[in-house]
């Protein structure tokens, strides 16, 4: 028999959807319904759910999220349709006939509160004491249909024990509701395929392979499942307890470095619209808190920009020019330690292709414990450094063990922006009244292309207005219009784009001159780079390098392990979706066009850096030591 | 009664019939004088949720495809059901010919038995009558001297997960996924297997069909009743004198099963399986037929000395474990549904709560996913309706709905 989806993941919850017409002007194209006695047109194929929406009726969901695709297992949004026995998932309903829906009969209203009712009843943890309190998707059914009673009844007894293994993702099963959510962004979304669910009947749970921890599989700890958990049975691994305790040790100096995404994002906690950026005001709600240094990350994105470049050159030169077949291109990023750790299980042969840079999280944390404690005179042991981060695999990151080149762990703790904003909210600061403030010196405010880290293609676009500068001798705005490189911006799932660098080329600045005996290899050449965001477009991306395809002929190509980059992280506010993704993007390409220093290598912080202390340059002895790092060949099979 | 506890009196089903006979009438007809005849035959699913069999075939002839299946549920997982195991092993002529009648009449190329788990021991013997048909070009390519009707079996197995006998279920399972029923619409004629129109059929419609074709709509429909055509196999067990498999014209009522079956002092009949309704002896006039009392073929007999609360609890614990666990009512509300029987057991129960449970089995039939948890219920309501007097007034220390 044949059966020629083999490559397919192995999805439990598949998309079995109708075709919807491209174009819904065409006769055809849009069908007429009822809703609730009124009449409406909609494209052929919309679901009931997209159908009510539009029309402005409010069906309750919960096993439905916009990223994913259709389950239809909690039952929640289920209405009637005229001429149908049974009531109707309105999710995963595609509109093909012109129906008749009645979306609040009473046999639909009690259909939901008994779903509700069976699946509180099953529900174990009380919300007080929940990470999720007042941001629960099962609360607000319950508060909505005015549950007042357990109707069936309520499981008194914890049935799982809880999963705390892994430095990113605590798993809490007796909040599980099964809506399978996890397991579709697992192998779906991400086809990372680390969760789903075993068992069947009552004793169905959502788990791992043979039932492990989940720090002995191969999880990478991107924390989408926590992101679209609409109750709090997946969650972060929260280290902020400990973080006030050294905030209130007075021997203790704290030093907080904020990632680009976070402050785009951290403003919903506030009750903001998605999109406002609250970088200064959150330095000054930091140092309210009690953080004794504040630290912006970007200022290391600069720097991964200069260390990573001045890696590639390298790496070219050698294979191009020295024709050096040891060398492994395409280069690929290594900020992202989602992306790291899934290279590392699924394509560990492809390990030296991961740029030895390390992110810009663990740079700070070796510069803040080595070059920072001196300037400062302060002894490191007495340092605990704090990262916040839109990720949950950040915390992985800092206690991989290599991570600790300044002799202690070079960054102690990895904060989540949700982590952050409920330390904020216990300290009574109300994040958007905040005075603004700039970060602190000596590594200050850093350039708009280390903002745009956060968002995908950000990388490689700060890359790209470096290299333009370095090696064409012009300016970045010369070449694209106010230095926005638009091709590798937006949210297609893997981006292609090529850069002929022409004939004119160079001088090459001083800071890099030395690094190859000549120059001119690159007179007329193009430079090839790729970007991908999430796991499952990085896949499509190396199964094309693996056949030889044209990703193999790149030169460097961006990865991110989270839909939309790190503004979509695991650590980030919930919910987050397309439409909000959009909005936190805008936010930091906004901020960046609002910045005088938009390029790294204009950072006036990364050049003295230089000056003083990293003195053999980009890619010298120190560097090497303090900002590179290497990585491990994990593979699929862990014992 | 023969030994293998077949009556083999039936008119329609066990009427005479030699391999291959309707294949080679079938390569002359065309596909809409095959439809033709099935839909004059009124012929319904006989896995027990009776769909016309003419319109899935219809439908999944006139899907756009590359290609397209012919399942053959063979999962035979209903609790008290046996007669595709009689169909297969005795009959496997009727099944198999009829496969090949579905892939001429929808286009299908390949046909896939999944057969239940624990018919493994007749595997090798229905491989062996596959072979054969191929080398009588009852199967394969050029069928009958057919240019270009190709079409070929496989038998695949399924791993004991009642659930699967649900057809989009089983299908998940053929694609190696976990047996969980998908959404419909889209529904199988359309999106089947590998996303391809497929058409899943019972065994014993298979069979039907191959009477139908050879001897005619007109004729199958002269037995049975008006909408309940044909005859139907009856898997008969439980507390009577010749349990077995007995092909009887729909229509028949209860009392007459029971009399044929010797079946005395008769409590209760569950009609259809664990996911049937539960009869009582007011009740027994009623006709099997889709109209009335409806099954996939399981009769159960119950007489006066069972106790119908054990009954429903077995039913119960069957559910709770044999739910595939995706949707909130069948996968928690079975549970619910279990613990009141339990309540009843021990006589801690307030009628008002085994009220709100009857509300929440009502709620179950039309909210849940698929066919499972839509069933579920019915024996939980009609028994504790049925059998109120004896279940409520147990005299087992009961408080009787305080």
């Amino acid at each position: 028999m044949e059966n020629k989806d083999t490559q397919r993941a192995p999805v439990s919850q598949k998309p079995h959807s109708v075709d919807k017409p491209a174009d819904t002007t065409t006769i055809g194209g849009t069908i007429s319904i009822e809703i609730n006695n009124e009449k409406h047109t909609v494209p052929l194929g919309t679901t009931i759910l997209d159908a009510c929406k539009m029309t402005g009726i409010h069906v309750p969901t919960l096993c439905h999220h916009d990223d994913l695709c259709i389950a239809g297992v909690c039952r929640v949004c289920m209405v009637e349709v005229e001429g149908m026995r049974t009531l109707q998932a309105s999710c995963a309903f595609p509109i093909t006939s012109p129906i008749k829906i009645h979306t609040s009969t009473p046999m639909v209203r009690k259909a939901r509160r008994h779903v509700i009712d069976l699946m509180l009843s099953e529900h174990h943890g009380e919300c007080y004491s929940c990470v999720r309190n007042n941001n629960c998707e099962l609360q607000s059914l319950a508060n909505e249909y005015g549950v007042d009673k357990y109707t069936f009844g309520h499981v008194e007894k914890s049935r799982f024990e809880i999963d705390n293994s892994s430095f990113s993702v605590i798993r809490d099963m007796d909040k599980c509701v099964l809506c399978k959510r996890c397991v579709r962004t697992c192998i779906d979304l991400q086809e990372v395929g680390v969760l789903e669910s075993v068992d069947r009947g009552d004793k169905t749970h959502i788990s791992t392979f043979m039932e492990k921890d989940l720090a002995d599989v191969i999880c990478i700890n991107c924390g989408q499942c926590i992101n679209r958990c609409p109750t709090g049975a997946l969650h972060a691994n929260d280290p902020s307890d400990d973080i006030w305790n050294a905030i209130d040790d007075p021997k203790k100096h704290v030093v907080i470095q904020t990632a680009p995404s976070p402050r785009a994002a951290i403003g919903e906690e506030f009750g903001l619209e998605a999109g406002h950026s609250m970088t200064q005001e959150l330095n000054t709600a930091l140092r309210r808190i009690g953080f004794n240094a504040v630290f912006d990350t970007n200022f290391t994105a600069d720097l991964t920009i200069i260390e990573e470049g001045t890696e590639l050159i390298i790496r070219l030169f050698k294979a191009l020019v020295e024709k050096d077949e040891t060398v492994a291109l395409p280069q690929f990023t290594s900020c992202s330690p989602g992306w790291v750790k899934y290279l590392e299980h699924y394509y560990p042969e492809y390990v030296d292709n991961l740029s030895s840079a390390k992110s810009p999280q663990q740079m700070f944390g070796a510069l803040i414990k080595t070059f920072y404690a001196e300037k400062a005179g302060i002894d490191p042991k007495d340092m605990i450094s704090v990262a916040v981060m839109p990720c949950s695999a950040k915390k992985f990151e800092c206690n991989r063990p290599e991570m600790a080149d300044s002799g202690y762990q070079d960054v102690d703790y990895g904060l989540t922006t949700r982590e952050l904003a409920k330390m904020i909210k216990e300290a009574g600061i109300n994040l958007p009244e905040m005075p603004k403030t700039h970060f602190d010196n000596p590594f200050g405010d850093a350039s708009g292309a280390g903002l745009i880290f956060g968002a995908t293609g950000g990388v490689m676009e700060a890359a790209i207005r470096t290299i333009v500068e370095f090696v064409l001798g012009k300016k970045a705005e010369d070449v694209f219009e106010k230095a926005n490189v638009i091709p590798v911006r937006g949210f297609e799932g893997v981006k292609y784009y090529e850069i002929p660098l022409g004939d004119q080329f160079g001088p090459v600045p001083a800071l890099i001159q030395h690094l190859v005996p000549n120059w001119d290899w690159l007179a007329g050449a193009t430079l090839k780079v790729a970007v991908a965001h999430g796991t499952a477009n990085a896949k499509k991306i190396m199964e094309d390098i693996k056949a030889g395809g044209k990703f193999s002929e790149c030169h460097f190509i961006e990865f991110m392990a989270c839909p939309g980059g790190c503004l979509g992280g695991g650590g980030q506010p919930i919910p987050t979706n397309e439409e909000i993704r959009k909005k936190r993007a805008q936010a930091i390409y906004a901020e960046d066009e609002s910045l005088e220093l938009r390029k790294s290598h204009d950072n006036p912080h990364v050049v003295k850096l230089y000056e003083e202390y990293l003195t053999e340059g980009p890619c010298g002895h120190l560097s090497h030591k303090l900002l590179h790092t290497h990585y491990t060949k994990r593979g699929k099979y862990i014992a | 009664m023969d030994e293998n506890k077949i009556a083999r009196d039936g008119a329609v089903i066990f009427s005479e019939y030699t391999r291959g006979e309707v294949i080679k009438k079938v390569v002359e007809l065309n596909r809409d004088d095959i439809l033709f005849e099935l839909k004059e035959s009124k012929l319904k699913g006989r896995g027990g949720a009776g769909f016309p069999t003419s319109t899935k075939w219809m439908l999944t002839a006139a899907a756009k495809a590359d290609n397209k299946y012919v399942i053959c549920n063979a999962d035979e997982g209903e609790p008290g059901t046996f007669k595709d195991r009689v169909l297969l092993l005795e009959y496997p002529e009727l099944v198999f010919d009829g496969m090949v009648i579905g892939g001429y009449t929808v286009g299908a190329k390949y046909g896939i038995v999944y057969l239940r788990g624990e018919y493994e021991y007749m595997l090798k013997s229905l491989q062996d009558y596959l072979e054969a048909m191929r080398n009588e070009n009852l199967l394969g390519k050029n069928i009958c001297g057919k240019e270009g009707f190709d079409f070929d079996i496989e038998i695949r197995l399924g791993s004991g997960a009642y659930v699967c006998g649900e057809e989009t279920a089983l299908i998940e399972s053929l694609e190696g996924a976990r047996g969980e029923a998908r959404n419909r619409p889209p529904y199988p004629v359309n999106t089947g297997f590998m996303g391809r129109p497929t058409s899943v059929n019972n065994v014993e419609t298979f069979a039907s069909v191959v009477h139908i074709v050879t001897k005619g709509g007109q004729w199958f429909k002269q037995h049975g009743t008006d909408k309940s055509t044909g005859s139907k196999l009856f898997s008969v067990s439980g507390d009577c004198a010749n349990p077995g498999v007995y092909e009887l014209p729909w229509g028949t009522t209860i009392n007459e099963l029971l009399d044929k079956v010797g079946a005395v002092n008769t409590k209760a009949v569950q009609v259809g399986g664990a996911s049937g309704v539960c009869l009582s002896k007011d009740q027994f006039e009623r006709q099997l037929a889709y109209e009335d009392a409806g099954t996939g073929g399981s009769i159960m007999i119950f007489n006066e000395s069972r106790d119908m609360v054990h009954v429903l609890k077995n039913f119960m614990e069957f559910f709770v474990e044999e739910s595939c666990g995706q949707c909130t009512p069948c996968r928690i509300g079975n549970v619910k549904l279990l613990e009141g029987v339990e309540m009843i057991e021990k006589g801690e129960y307030t009628f008002r709560y085994i009220n709100q449970l009857k509300e929440l089995g009502a709620t179950m039939q039309v909210a849940s996913k698929c066919g499972l948890g839509q069933s579920s219920p019915n024996s939980f309501i009609s028994i504790l309706e049925n059998f109120k007097e004896e279940i409520f007034n147990n005299g087992n220390g009961g408080t009787n709905g305080k």
